[in-house]
């Protein structure tokens, strides 16, 4: 079980934790948690973004209307980060530092800065490389939030469930991502 | 409890997405170029496994119905996916593997990430605009699944029992992943 895992065992484990999730608590999705930790920084600076509202509920409401909706569901985990979904996407950083030390595939130095079709193509200077990560960071996270969910919560949780809304979801992210994905970086 | 779960199965996940590439920008790209569709081929299958065994525990009783969480379907679906798969082309990477990606050491899943905060920060700015609007207006019968499920969300096939349709999904899933190419280039990408 060292280095990249093959398709079929790859599957079996991916699978296999994705119903694992369902199993205990709940379907896996991580898109959510960029705006708690948006909203947690957010909540240093403003004293009015979150007040506590018996009215909600989630007993939260919030001056902005996306942490608002849903009675204050996002709210509500800004004021407690310390819950299930901020520490399960936290906790996936970790899970990636122990395969890597656990002997699964390692990336080079240069992988590290650009992947290597990026590098075919665009050379070896970091700086292009870091702006359009982070301009692909910005378009990935707008789609995610407009859709309601991302790969993980949309394409395999949504899926797994037959859920229809994940089909247009993922008709959507390939009918883009394909051709863009051959336009920038080639077909060979 | 919850938070115990939380860090065991969020480690698990990322784990895994580790193990199996997918925290790799080189095979996201690979993927969506149709260069290289052994990612693909490990989606598919996970997907036909984890819901094959989800349907037929959820008929044994074996399975809390309550865990089952339906997302809503309206027009934003499709063009939020769209602006998900643009941004996943560019950089290779979608919100979770980004995270994993940290995780392996990777600095350009750094910028990414960041840029990511930026975006969910936008569409908490401009959520207010778009509210009770028609791209958030729910279409295909809102929360809908395809197969019958025992709970409230609503069924398009439920004149069909749930098992039988998630068994025949599942196994088209497992089909088309058995039967893509495996692309052997993608050893290529394979650090020793």
């Amino acid at each position: 079980m060292t280095g990249q895992l093959d398709w079929l065992k790859g599957g079996i484990a991916l699978g296999l934790t994705f119903l694992l999730a369902v199993i205990l608590v709940k379907p896996i999705g991580v898109s959510t948690q960029f705006v708690i930790l948006d909203g947690l920084i957010w909540n240093t600076f403003s004293k009015e973004l979150i007040r506590p509202d018996s009215t909600a509920k989630s007993g939260y409401a919030s001056s902005n209307a996306y942490l608002d909706k849903s009675g204050g569901k996002y709210a509500a985990n800004i004021k407690n980060p310390a819950n299930y979904s901020f520490i399960f996407a936290l906790s996936m950083i970790l899970g990636g530092i122990l395969s890597r030390l656990l002997a699964g595939p390692t990336p080079s130095a240069r992988d590290r800065v650009a992947p290597a079709s990026w590098r075919r193509r665009f050379g070896d200077k970091s700086g292009r490389r870091y702006a359009l990560a982070f301009v692909g960071g910005v378009l990935v996270l707008i789609g995610a939030r407009l859709a309601g969910g991302c790969t993980s919560g949309h394409m395999m949780s949504g899926m797994m469930q037959t859920s229809v809304s994940c089909y247009l979801f993922a008709l959507g992210a390939f009918m883009a991502g394909i051709p863009l994905a051959i336009i920038i970086y080639g077909r060979k | 409890m919850e938070i115990f779960l939380a860090l065991v199965l969020g480690t698990l996940f990322g784990f895994v997405l580790h193990r199996v590439g997918a925290s790799n920008p080189e095979n996201i790209i690979n993927m969506l170029r149709l260069k290289d569709l052994h990612l693909m081929k490990t989606i598919l299958l996970a997907i036909g496994i984890a819901s094959a065994v989800l349907f037929i525990g959820l008929t044994l009783g074996l399975i809390n119905p309550g865990h089952i969480s339906i997302k809503e379907s309206y027009w934003g679906v499709l063009v939020g996916g769209m602006l998900l798969g643009a941004g996943w082309a560019i950089a290779g990477y979608c919100p979770g593997t980004g995270l994993v990606a940290l995780g392996d050491g990777r600095k350009d899943a750094v910028f990414f990430t960041a840029g990511g905060l930026l975006g969910a920060f936008i569409y908490m700015l401009v959520y207010a605009n778009l509210e009770g609007g028609r791209l958030l207006h729910a279409i295909a019968g809102g929360k809908s699944t395809l197969a019958a499920t025992p709970t409230h969300y609503p069924a398009l096939l439920g004149s069909i029992p749930g098992l039988v349709v998630a068994l025949a999904l599942a196994m088209a899933f497992m089909a088309v992943a058995f039967f893509l190419p495996d692309n052997k280039d993608s050893k290529l990408s394979v650090p020793k």
